[in-house]
């Protein structure tokens, strides 16, 4: 059976919708049926965008008053099944806010969801694709029930490409009855300051893990990463450690990144560190240990100590410049 | 204040692991820990149980009783008792129906506070306690770097792409916490032995009244096929012999990245 409807979940953010989102619509036009957007804030902005990479129509939420997304999100999304019909599915970008109104949608729409894809084709319906044990497998999956199917879908599983559309047609997604769930409110939001390329964005990364031994040892990390006019990464045992913020976190639960090259130190590539990196076009790897399963993958390793490479590394590259 | 925190006991991950070719579900057969990302609930619910001055942390769980050591260790930690939720007929449930069981769970604690990972370590499908939440019609904040109850309200800084924001929600509510957001403790020894003591109530669905609704029945998704990865080419490996940094130099080079 032909898809004939899908609804994106996109999300803004204060520079326009999110990547993902735009990957999301991007995907969702290969179906052949009708896009249509969902998402909250500036309707007229988010309407421009959305039509140009593919959405005929923006179901607007409007301004959420503070209140985290999830709950409203997905209320207004179950109102507009309730009134207009399911669509063959739901797209939602994996992100904070996208897992908090997948999981209420879930829940209100009772129908399961499927997390983690990172592939989407048609096949005799919809089947998902989701790397396990750090992306030496792939799982394919499919709804077997009644639809909606609820799709959470990883950052950089396709490629965003506008489609020139004119402005998606906007029509209002009032929420429905909410009870006593909408009461979470954000009361400030802090920006930590980066400098650099974004993560999500550089061409290179240089990333740094336990080996690096120490939070001081960091410093290696970023002057590397500077010199190659890259961004500075870091497994998830350093950012639980508290060297250095969580938003430097690449892995299944940070950040994906698919940059040209990307030099792991002192990584040992645990699963979770792997899914988030193993797209990267080339790897290096810098590690003692020469069974560390980083190496699996690495295109290029050195078996060393991060701590005598480095600092030659960046002389080296000193000397270049 | 009464706290419940959703634990999950999961196959050691620093074993091998490797999904059943039949069922195609994770396979959960060795020995079972607790979840390291539990343990940081665990100690958040102790700390603010401890700052209330009374009421008490129960940890909620599902799936197998065979092993109940996850539980004992959290017990040990200092939580004053557990709840499994144990059935054959619940292997293979989806996340959607391991919230219904927990969801059941958890109403009969009646808790001013549920705390749970951002997701488990093992099947990482990360919407299970939102939709504890939405189940239990309770508001719900995911990703808490740090966690404070004042006069009914919980106030979270919760991660965000940029930063973080802080987000405050009446009680009860469910939070997740993310690793690191405290230090869990070590259990003591009297710790350990106290937890030899505590009760730990088993439970099937149908005590939850559950039966037939979950479970791989009640699962509206199956796994079609499990295939290999395009594995990346082996690459060139050198130990470093104080040349190690020129080398890396000539690869960046080769590819331009210089």
């Amino acid at each position: 059976m032909p898809l004939s409807n899908i609804w994106v979940v996109v999300e803004p953010t204060s520079s326009g919708l999110s990547s993902t989102s735009l990957e999301l619509l991007t995907h969702a036009r290969t179906f052949g049926a009708s896009v249509s957007a969902i998402t909250w804030g500036d309707a007229a902005a988010n309407a421009a965008q959305s039509g140009d990479y593919g959405a005929t129509t923006l179901y607007s939420v409007g301004d959420l008053g503070g209140a985290l997304p999830g709950v409203p999100v997905a209320s207004a999304i179950s109102a507009l099944i309730a009134s207009s019909g399911a669509p063959d599915a739901v797209l939602i970008p994996t992100s904070y806010d996208g897992r908090d109104i997948a999981g209420r949608l879930s829940a209100r729409l009772d129908r399961p969801v499927l997390t983690n894809v990172t592939g989407l084709y048609e096949e005799g319906g919809l089947v998902t694709e989701h790397p396990v044990f750090g992306g030496s497998q792939i799982v394919k999956a499919q709804f077997t029930g009644e639809g909606p199917g609820i799709y959470v879908i990883r950052a950089k599983s396709f490629v965003s490409e506008a489609a020139g559309g004119s402005a998606a047609s906007v029509v209002a997604a009032p929420v429905g009855d909410m009870g006593s769930t909408d009461t979470a409110r954000i009361v400030t939001s802090h920006v930590e300051e980066r400098t650099g390329p974004k993560l999500e964005e550089a061409a290179v990364v240089v990333s740094g893990g336990r080996g690096l031994g120490e939070a001081s040892a960091y410093a290696l990390i970023t002057e590397t990463a500077n010199l190659l006019h890259g961004a500075a990464g870091a497994s998830r045992a350093i950012v639980d450690a508290g060297w250095v913020p969580y938003s430097h976190q690449v892995g299944q639960t940070g950040k994906t990144v698919k940059p040209t090259v990307y030099i792991a130190c002192g990584i040992s590539g645990a699963t979770q560190h792997m899914v988030g990196m193993k797209g990267s076009k080339n790897i290096v790897a810098i590690n003692k240990d020469a069974d560390a399963p980083i190496f699996q993958i690495a295109d290029f390793g050195i078996v060393g100590d991060v701590h005598k490479v480095l600092p030659a590394l960046i002389e080296a590259l000193k000397a270049r410049a | 204040m009464n706290v419940v925190v959703c634990v999950k006991q999961i196959p050691d991950p620093a074993a091998p692991q490797s999904l059943d070719p039949t069922t195609k579900n994770l396979n959960r057969s060795g020995k079972l820990i607790l979840d390291e990302a539990d343990t940081y609930g665990v100690e958040m619910g102790l700390q603010l149980v401890d700052k209330a001055g009374s009421g008490e942390v129960t940890v909620v769980s599902m799936g197998s009783s065979a092993d109940l050591s996850g539980l004992r260790n959290a017990l040990a930690m200092g939580a004053a008792k557990a709840i499994i939720v144990s059935d054959e007929s619940l292997r293979g449930t989806d996340a959607l129906g391991t919230a219904k069981v927990l969801a059941a769970a958890i109403r009969r604690v009646n808790p001013d506070l549920v705390l749970a990972a951002t997701e488990s370590s093992d099947g990482y499908t990360g919407t299970t306690p939102v939709q504890i939440a939405e189940l239990l019609g309770l508001p719900s904040i995911t990703f808490a770097k740090s966690v404070t109850v004042e006069n009914g309200t919980v106030k979270v800084d919760r991660q965000t792409e940029e930063g973080y924001d802080e987000v405050t929600a009446s009680l009860p509510a469910v939070v997740t916490v993310t690793a690191g957001v405290v230090e869990p403790r070590y259990a003591s020894f009297k710790g350990i032995m106290a937890a030899k003591s505590k009760p730990v109530e088993e439970l099937t669905a149908s005590d939850l009244g559950l039966a037939g609704e979950v479970g791989p029945g009640g699962a509206r998704q199956e796994i079609t096929a499990v295939v290999d990865a395009e594995k990346r080419s082996a690459g060139e490996i050198h130990v470093d012999e104080g040349e190690g940094a020129q080398q890396i130099v000539a690869f960046l080079d080769s590819i331009k990245v210089l």
